[in-house]
């Protein structure tokens, strides 16, 4: 079977070199079809492979790489201050999250304090961030399974965080907030119960959220035990955030090595032991519920004092030799940063571990044997963000 | 009938009043929504309101007793601290001698005295900035040390043409000082 399939190199479809390293399957009656890299469902240019019996997945092969923009890359060729946008375009959803786990691996690096109100400013922010990126999830999954209202619905609160989060950060989608040492401009009183208001409001949405969507019997019956993920394919592909929570592990970085001052909140890490589709969208409609009751906590006991560090990173900054790791949790898992530094004004190298590759990495090994249908309904469930995976 | 049966026939139609009542609360909800107010804002004939928070182009500030003139001292700090260098910005030349000063100089010459030339004056000549490679990340404001730069909110910059977002920051100072609208500081300005 190393001989290309008749079946292409007679139609003159030879296909590219991912599609003739799939090698179709020993049955005679498959097909090899693409999905994406144009897709509705793959949100961004994401490809899989897959070879298809009849409506039945035989095999299934992600390719990566349309967005690959050598983020990693082009950190060695910056330095530490000019990397800083490039963080809020390697997941454009939870931008805040990257911003921090970059700036955190710096202040680690060169062992910057961050002065405390500088600290509450990014919970409140990143949280924020995180509930508008679980609300694009909500409404383009929903969209994906073909109810297209949650969509408007998710998308009119998300306005009400972009709104917020506009005043200090100055955009809406690609922020670049964070610095070493603290962040670039203050929250106001007005930000303050903005935030508030907010978190009362979603209250009132998510119960609607509930009403129209959780429960309904369609949308559950699309749902429940489609894709179900154990524990162990977890950890053997290093899946994090809501799938592995799903799975029934409460793994979240904010407790498991808890940074900043996430200790000080209380907060619950949900999590459901079913494994599939359902269980992820759970624990992810509860993770809203938690971010909320983080912001609340927060903006009650923001303290009074600097935003930025005395001394902070100006531009013609080195860092002192050395390496440092620094992981965050983001809306789709532990985003990690290590940077190894060799005294410049550069980072030697800097890797960026996104959690949505390693989520998607266990998509091949669910795909066999489901319905085409239900490979709509998995991935939208691991909340893949495309650049993100392939930075 | 036996048992088993009957069951699955209960179950049945209990599936399909639960099916039903759920669609009767979807509807409820969306059927709200529908006598609502419009929550969009059409965009030509509206817009929304917090456009002054937006963080637009770059634009240079104007010294306190001239608002033609910018603030910078021409210093490239600027053009040093950008990722994507989109700043071309150009000292001014010392001023050319007037024949009396060369004269002068001239003379100090014969006299074995050194000669001092004229300095530049820290202004800029040209200050070009390049909106298409722009990220809007602020790295240059922070960076400038005489507080010379400033977003502006006018977030209506589009083009064509990548040519015409190379943007002539003194002419648009210029522009703006003409017009009378010159906010001092870092108060933006507003298309
Ligand atoms: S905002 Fe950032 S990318 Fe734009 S000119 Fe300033 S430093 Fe350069
Ligand atoms: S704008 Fe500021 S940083 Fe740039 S050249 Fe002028 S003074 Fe220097």
């Amino acid at each position: 079977m190393t001989e290309t399939a008749p079946f292409f190199s007679d139609a003159d479809l030879a296909g590219d070199f991912y599609t003739r390293r799939f090698q179709p399957g020993p049955s005679e009656n498959t097909l090899i079809l693409n999905m994406g890299p144009q897709h509705p469902s793959t949100h961004g240019v994401l490809r899989i492979v897959l070879e298809v019996d009849g409506e039945y997945i035989v095999r299934a092969e992600p390719v990566l790489g349309y967005l690959h923009r050598m983020h990693e890359r082009m950190a060695e060729e910056k330095t530490y201050l000019q990397y800083l946008p490039n963080m809020g375009r390697v997941d454009y959803l939870h931008a805040l999250a990257w911003n921090w786990a970059f700036v955190g691996a710096v202040e680690r690096l060169a062992g910057i304090e961050v002065p405390e109100r500088a600290e509450y400013i990014r919970v409140i922010t990143t949280e924020l961030n995180r509930v508008a990126s679980h609300l694009v999830w909500w409404g383009a999954y929903l969209l994906d399974l073909g109810a297209f209202t949650p969509i408007l619905y998710a998308f009119e609160d998300r306005e009400w965080i972009l709104d917020l989060l506009q005043t200090p950060t100055g955009a809406r989608l690609t922020y670049s907030y964070f610095r070493p040492g603290g962040v670039a401009a203050d929250i106001d009183k007005e930000f303050l119960k903005g935030a508030k208001d907010f978190a009362v409001h979603m209250r009132d949405r998510l119960k609607m959220y509930k009403d129209l969507v959780t429960d309904n019997i369609i949308f559950r019956k699309r749902l429940e035990g489609i894709g179900p993920i154990s524990l162990d394919m977890c950890r053997r592909y290093g899946a994090t955030g809501p799938v592995v929570r799903g799975s029934g592990l409460a793994y979240d970085v904010r407790r498991a090595e808890p940074y900043s001052v996430y200790d000080r909140f209380e907060f619950e890490i949900p999590t459901t032991g079913s494994g599939d589709a359902m269980g992820r969208y759970r624990v992810r409609m509860e993770e809203l519920e938690q971010s909320l009751r983080i912001i609340e906590q927060a903006v009650d006991s923001i303290p009074e004092g600097e935003i930025r560090v005395k001394g902070a990173p100006k531009v013609k900054w080195k860092a002192p030799a050395g390496e440092a790791y620094f992981a965050v949790e983001g809306g789709r898992g532990k985003i990690g940063v290590h940077l190894v530094s060799d005294g410049s004004n550069r980072p030697y190298r800097c890797k960026l571990r996104a959690p949505g590759f390693s989520n998607m990495s266990l998509f091949g090994e669910i795909a066999r044997g489901i319905l085409l249908a239900d490979a709509v309904a998995i991935l939208g469930s691991l909340d893949l963000v495309i650049p993100e995976m392939d930075r | 009938m036996d048992l088993g049966e009957l069951d699955a026939r209960k179950g049945f139609f209990k599936e399909t009043l639960a099916g039903l009542w759920s669609l009767v609360v979807g509807l409820k909800v969306t059927g709200k929504y529908f006598f609502r107010p419009q929550i969009t804002v059409h965009y030509p004939r509206r817009t929304v309101d917090n456009i002054p928070s937006f963080r637009g182009p770059i634009e240079l500030i104007s010294r306190e007793e001239d608002p033609a003139k910018p603030k910078c001292g021409a210093c490239s700090m600027c053009v040093s601290a950008c990722p994507s260098g989109c700043f071309t910005v150009t000292k001014k030349r010392p001023p050319a001698p007037t024949p009396e000063e060369i004269a002068e100089q001239k003379e100090k010459e014969a006299r074995g005295e050194k000669v001092k030339k004229k300095a530049a004056p820290k202004e800029p000549e040209r200050f070009l900035y390049d909106y298409s490679l722009c990220s809007l990340c602020g790295t240059c404001v922070e960076a400038c040390p005489s507080g010379a730069l400033r977003f502006s909110a006018s977030p209506y910059r589009a083009a064509f043409d990548r040519k015409e977002l190379v943007f002539d920051l003194l002419a648009d100072l210029a522009e703006r000082a003409r017009e009378d609208r010159n906010p001092p500081g870092t108060g933006k300005t507003t298309e």
